[in-house]
């Protein structure tokens, strides 16, 4: 089973729209224990501002499930946008703390009259580590839409998966950390380039 | 880098149809929206926006039913915009798979609800829809659809929504809807220049030289259209159509990634 996190703060229902579409069977909106619990897969969706992320979760109690899928069970999670923001400690956007999942923190992009913020569009990204099971058999470069204020800056080269540049910025586009993958594009509003990453994150990961 | 600047097919509903307006009258029927969806789905689209123009007037809430089905047919951003008045309403279109709200007599109406939906959902989600024309010699905003006019010039509304902190404005020239006379571009870059945002130019697009200019000239961040990309040729025949990659390239709209 598939679990995408209920936590009243993100567009479930676009992801579960293309988890269907690429043949994903048994996929479940859920905030419940057993179904967080026992789930082959997790994504954490996130559409919105950090602290209201963060106290969302905790107002469900999601954090420590969240925790015992990371670390009991190894079960492969995967975060979009804020999703992905929120594995990290924390970010300029609030006040709370993150996961703490993978060591990063998330920072504003400065104000620019040439790359205005939000960065917001399809943009191409740079893949770093290229053995990494979520991009097997990918070709030609690769785009994904953004829609974002705050970038990611990972602390271990070793988990980032991808960059990005907006203006003089490079920050990270993907990271990961063993079974703990974050993306801070929107695979499900990406196309077949979106559909591809998914395929690999249900079936090889 | 941004190499290819956002082109939005702009969709109006007019009581569930599909239709086209000229200066926001004269509802034109144009046919299904679900099946213009699932085309440009197909065509791989940057992005959509969906504004239904009755909903307001009608005081109606947005039809969940038909966009939800919407949402299912595309793998693309979608923003949404139409009689949204409630956080409610907000969060349902955030579910069922829509990324942004286009807010335009709310804006005006309720700056309560503008701010709450940024403060939960992020300056992102929100897009200011602006709509001018021209009054007594200077460029005035109105709401309603365009029946109401606000006390508000043009640069007085655009620093407004700055600063209520929504995360990008979307332009709408009145005058030029559904004219194919060429984007407004001398208001567009006084406006764009100012700005921190990102700015959707619509109104007026005829042809791909229209959108390349609007980028250059008018310093828009994105442009969105209706007309160009649902009729084709003088007799305005309804076909949903959408530029190709390769003809983006050759326009210079799209330029090669380095």
């Amino acid at each position: 089973m598939i679990v995408i996190l209920d936590y009243d703060i993100g567009n479930i229902g676009s992801i579960k729209n293309i988890l269907c579409k690429i043949g994903a069977k048994d996929v479940k909106i859920s905030r419940d224990k057993n179904d967080i619990l026992n789930a082959q897969k997790l994504i954490l969706p996130g559409v919105g501002a950090f602290d209201a992320g963060i106290k969302k979760l905790r107002q469900y109690d999601l954090p420590e499930l969240i925790y015992e899928c990371a670390y009991e069970r190894h079960t492969p999670i995967l975060g979009i946008c804020l999703g992905m923001q929120m594995l990290g400690n924390n970010s300029e956007e609030g006040d709370c703390e993150g996961l703490k999942l993978i060591d990063f923190s998330c920072k504003r992009f400065p104000d620019d009259i040439d790359y205005k913020v939000p960065h917001m569009g399809w943009d191409y990204v740079q893949i770093i580590d290229d053995k990494n099971l979520l991009f097997k058999n990918l070709v030609d470069k690769q785009r994904y839409y953004f829609v974002h204020s705050y970038y990611a800056e990972c602390e271990n080269k070793e988990n980032i998966l991808m960059t990005c540049e907006y203006g003089k910025i490079s920050f990270a586009a993907a990271v990961s950390k063993e079974n703990i993958y974050g993306m801070q594009f929107h695979p499900e509003k990406s196309h077949l380039y979106g559909m591809n990453l998914l395929r690999n994150f249900i079936w090889e990961c | 880098m941004i190499s290819r600047p956002r082109i939005i097919p702009t969709l109006l509903l007019d009581e569930g149809k599909l239709v086209k307006t000229q200066k926001f009258k004269k509802p034109h029927y144009l046919g299904d929206p679900l099946n213009a969806i699932k085309i440009f789905n197909e065509k791989g689209v940057d992005e959509l926006c969906i504004l239904d123009i009755s909903a307001t007037k009608a005081n109606r809430a947005p039809d969940f039913d038909i966009l939800k089905r919407m949402a299912e047919e595309a793998f693309m951003p979608l923003s949404y915009g139409g009689g949204i008045t409630t956080i409610e309403q907000a969060r349902q279109l955030f579910y069922i798979g829509f990324e942004k709200v286009v807010i335009n007599t709310s804006l005006i109406e309720n700056p309560r609800l503008v701010k709450e939906i940024i403060d939960i959902y992020g300056s992102q989600s929100v897009i200011a829809s602006i709509d001018y024309r021209k009054k007594w010699g200077k460029q005035r905003c109105y709401i309603r659809g365009g029946r109401k006019q606000t006390k508000y010039s043009l640069k007085e509304l655009c620093e407004y929504a700055e600063n209520q902190g929504v995360g990008e404005i979307l332009l709408y020239s009145i005058e030029r809807d559904g004219m194919s006379v060429g984007y407004d571009i001398n208001v567009i870059s006084e406006i764009a220049e100012k700005l921190h945002i990102p700015l959707i130019a619509c109104g007026g697009a005829s042809k791909l030289e229209d959108i390349k200019a609007v980028l250059e000239e008018g310093k828009a961040t994105a442009v969105a259209a209706g007309s160009l990309f649902v009729y084709y040729g003088k007799k305005k025949a309804v076909l949903i159509n959408y530029p190709d990659e390769s003809i983006l390239l050759k326009y210079g709209i799209y330029k090669e990634e380095t």
